[in-house]
């Protein structure tokens, strides 16, 4: 009986010895960087976090597929380094000795990356599945682009300047016009004085009124001929 | 017998409000991008500290005595560019008109440059940076494939807003945004020139000394950044064999020529609207001295930044090397950091060398991340964000620092639109009746729809020509020939009694000799250097081509032999306007048989000028 048991023991042993080795079928590399993620409140990896580890493999398995029965025994750990990576494999119990097939692996983790991710208070970066790629999340984009608002206030800031000045030019023009207009007005009147003289408005001094004094000798008379 | 009003006699010329404000826009003028993104770069290669001798020789011989040439002349005539040359001598009017040409064509390309600072900007309120992240591909199963090959900064860069094509052939589309920040820009410029200098000197109170704050706060974080001491001792030490080579002194002599903004015109508008009894030689130096001291005060925080970078570049590379190893060696987290990485590798070499060699590690050097040098735009837009990226806060220090380059920029920019609005007001094109703001307007409008095709896809590789060879060869040529003109045309003992008679001082022997001998001969030489040196190389670009095989290195392709033809029409327009203009006066002369002397009377001498 104990020796049935011993050699059923070593059995499953040599078999979970050949189902997870590096490089295995349907098995997958994971790296862990915990003092990278979290600094000083990192946390060691120990036994405690691969049983943590291999329950969150058999959740993804069972929320991915509702037909999974996978058990925590399923998940298969090996090649632990002081790194923190490590292999793992996900047996079929319903299958003697098998593994799930990679792809079903990889579609169960990647559906519930973040559920793992958060079970470890690590990130995508730091808890990475070597051959497993992680779709990214797209950046957020306000719905009006930031750049046009700010372009409209500066657009806004200008043109109201420009008006400003244009105008304070047309009124600065107006009054300069008023004032030309009125100095001129000014100029007339002062014409019009200088007109005068000795009292009397040129246009009274009536040439046609007088006599030509005969005394003076006329223009061409002036000089004497030769 | 009059009782007419005694009306004074007015010149009618607008004048700057006060001294100081007068000062401040030539230094605006005078202390553009160039300071921050070409001095910093010319220091660094070419042997750190050691730069300083060529560039301050420069400055003494070439720099301040053309700078006080040209002030004196502005003030003396009171006149544009082409007003003044024309009144010295209608032969040598070419020379206002080449000036001209030149503030045109670089105003056009100038505030394109600005209109990319302003698209940083507006993009600098987002969190995250734009160019921090790349976007995703369609399927979202990783980063867009040029982004990820390249670094997310050049990605925003080429792609999100220079949206640009692999070869200058290809012109590409309008790009909408830039289109946007085009109006954007030049409604700015519109609105600080609208009236001229009335307009521009309450501007530039902020443009000209915003900068220097930002600088200031800019020296002070990137103090206080790791790595910035090795950027400074790197910048600093000088490596006194670099000045054996000639290529250091041509370089020099330009940046300060280029720097000064000298031969543009905007130095003779904005003096031409000061009184004439003004002290332009302590002007000339003054503004000279303030213009290197800030290139040399702008250079601190860039290399701090620049060394900060390269220290997070050199912790990043070994970073990624030490993990490469611990996840091959499957050792235990933080067993290898950077203090003992050196000794783990060495431990490691000599136990396991096949499995190290296939890992392939890059080697990571210091002093290889500090050598890496860019100047211009690639500088300010992309190392400078990558490395605005990596400070605490870094929106804060975007929108700083795209405000403090467009600034710098614009004050720039004011003195390009008043080289060439002085001259179109003085020539009587229009009545005296258009307001002034319906022709800075019409400028402002037409050279926006221009400067439209450089926001096409291919429009940075035409800024590269325009820069090149509009905004270099022309300037040597007109501000030799200013030189030539002033002191054997106009004569340099008059010119002497005239800036005696403004300054109340005699002429000191040192601006007799470089005017009359030391600048022109340098200007010659520097001339010929660089001509030579233009054509030596054949002219080519770097490519932006995702296509490559050796992206993301850019691809060397050569100008079709259309751009050439391009490229020499830009260098030789202004330039020709010169023996154009003496030629077209002698022609008219011949005709009219009068007797042809080189100089008009001697009425307009400054003394006489206004009487």
């Amino acid at each position: 009986m104990l020796r049935a048991l011993l050699l059923t023991v070593s059995v499953v042993a040599i078999a979970h010895g050949e189902l997870c080795k590096p490089d295995a079928q349907n098995a997958f590399k994971v790296r862990i960087s915990i003092k990278t993620a979290l600094g000083d409140n990192a946390y060691a990896w120990d036994a405690n976090e691969e049983y943590l580890f291999k329950a969150m493999v058999a959740f993804a398995m069972r929320r991915y597929s509702s037909k999974s029965t996978t058990q925590i025994s399923n998940v298969l750990l090996c090649n632990v380094t002081d790194r923190v990576s490590f292999w793992f494999v996900v047996t079929d119990s319903s299958k003697n000795v098998t593994t799930v097939p990679g792809s079903v692996v990889e579609a169960a983790i990647r559906m519930n990356r973040n559920r793992i991710n958060s079970a470890f208070l690590l990130s995508d970066k730091t808890l990475q599945f070597l051959k497993i790629t992680s779709t990214l999340s797209p950046p957020v984009e306000p719905s009006t682009p930031v750049w046009l608002i700010v372009f409209g206030v500066v657009l806004c800031l200008i043109v109201a300047g420009i008006v400003f000045l244009i105008v304070s030019g047309i009124q600065k023009h107006k009054k300069k016009n008023k004032e030309s207009t009125e100095r001129e007005n000014l100029e007339e009147k002062v014409e019009v004085t200088v007109t005068l003289e000795n009292g009397l408005p040129c246009e009274v001094l009536d040439l046609k009124a007088g006599h030509i004094n005969g005394v003076f000798p006329a223009d061409d008379e002036r000089f004497t001929s030769l | 017998l009059s009782a007419t009003p005694e009306i004074p006699k007015e010149d009618g010329r607008p004048k700057w409000d006060n001294k100081f404000q007068y000062i401040l826009s030539c230094i605006g003028f005078a202390v553009g991008l160039g300071n921050v993104w070409r001095f910093p770069y010319l220091c660094q290669i070419h042997g750190g500290g050691a730069f300083l001798i060529p560039y301050f020789i420069a400055l003494l011989f070439e720099g301040i005595p053309l700078l006080h040439l040209e002030l004196a002349l502005g003030q003396c005539l009171r006149k544009g560019s082409i007003g003044a040359w024309n009144t010295i001598s209608p032969y040598l009017g070419g020379v206002g008109v080449g000036s001209w040409v030149v503030s045109i064509l670089v105003s056009l390309y100038y505030n394109t440059v600005l209109t990319w600072v302003m698209w940083y900007f507006i993009n600098s309120f987002q969190e995250p940076l734009p160019w921090s992240v790349c976007p995703l591909n369609e399927n979202r199963t990783g980063f867009n494939k040029e982004c990820y090959e390249s670094t997310a900064v050049n990605y925003f860069w080429y792609r999100k807003t220079l949206n640009i094509t692999p070869d200058i052939a290809e012109s590409g589309t309008l790009q909408w945004w830039l289109i946007l920040c085009l109006a954007t820009c030049w409604a700015i410029v519109y609105l600080c020139t609208i009236r001229g200098i009335e307009t521009t000197g309450k501007a530039i109170y902020v443009t000209a000394i915003f900068p220097y704050l930002v600088l200031t706060i800019f020296l002070i974080q990137g103090l206080t950044l790791p790595g910035a001491t090795d950027g400074l001792v790197y910048l600093f030490t000088p490596n006194l064999n670099t000045l054996k080579n000639p290529r250091v002194w041509l370089d020099a002599a330009t940046q300060i020529f280029f720097s000064l903004s000298l031969a543009f015109g905007g130095l003779i508008a904005f003096s031409s609207y000061n009184p004439q009894k003004n002290d332009c030689e302590k002007d000339a130096v003054t503004v000279a001295i303030v213009n290197s001291m800030t290139s040399l005060y702008a250079s601190i925080p860039v290399f701090s930044v620049l060394g900060f970078k390269a220290t997070t570049a050199y912790w990043d590379c070994l970073d990624r090397n030490i993990i490469s190893i611990i996840n091959d060696f499957d050792l235990p987290e933080e067993s290898i950091m950077r203090q003992n990485y050196t000794s783990w590798i060495s431990f490691l070499n000599s136990s396991h060398p096949e499995k190290i060699a296939g890992l392939k590690l890059k080697s990571c050097d210091l002093q290889e991340f500090l050598d890496q040098n860019v100047s211009g735009t690639g500088l300010a837009f992309i190392v400078f964000t990558q490395a605005i990226i990596l400070m605490p806060g870094s929106q804060a220090w975007a929108i700083l620092f795209f405000i403090m380059l467009f600034s710098l920029g614009l004050s720039s920019m004011f003195g390009n639109v008043e080289g060439v609005f002085t001259p179109l007001l003085e020539l009587q094109i229009v009545s005296k009746s258009t307001p002034k703001e319906l022709l800075s307007g019409i400028i402002c409008l037409i050279s926006f729809l221009i400067a439209l095709c450089f926001t096409l896809g291919s429009g940075s590789y035409w800024i590269d020509i325009f820069d090149r060879y509009a905004g270099s060869v022309p300037l040597l040529v007109i501000a030799f020939f200013e030189v030539i003109g002033v002191v054997y045309v106009y004569k340099i003992k008059r010119f002497s009694k005239d800036v005696k008679w403004m300054t109340g001082r005699k002429l000191h022997l040192y601006w007799q000799i470089t005017w009359r001998f030391i600048s022109p001969l340098l200007l010659l030489i520097v001339f010929m250097a660089f001509v030579t040196l233009l054509m030596l190389k054949p002219p080519s670009y770097a490519a932006w081509n995702p296509k490559y095989e050796g992206f993301p290195m850019k691809e060397e392709k050569v100008y079709p032999p259309w751009v050439q033809a391009i490229c020499v029409l830009l260098a030789a327009l202004p330039c020709v306007c010169v023996p154009l203009v003496a030629l077209f006066h002698l022609i008219k002369q011949k005709r009219r048989s009068k007797d042809t002397s080189l100089v008009s009377p001697e009425v307009f001498s400054c003394q006489g000028a206004n009487s």
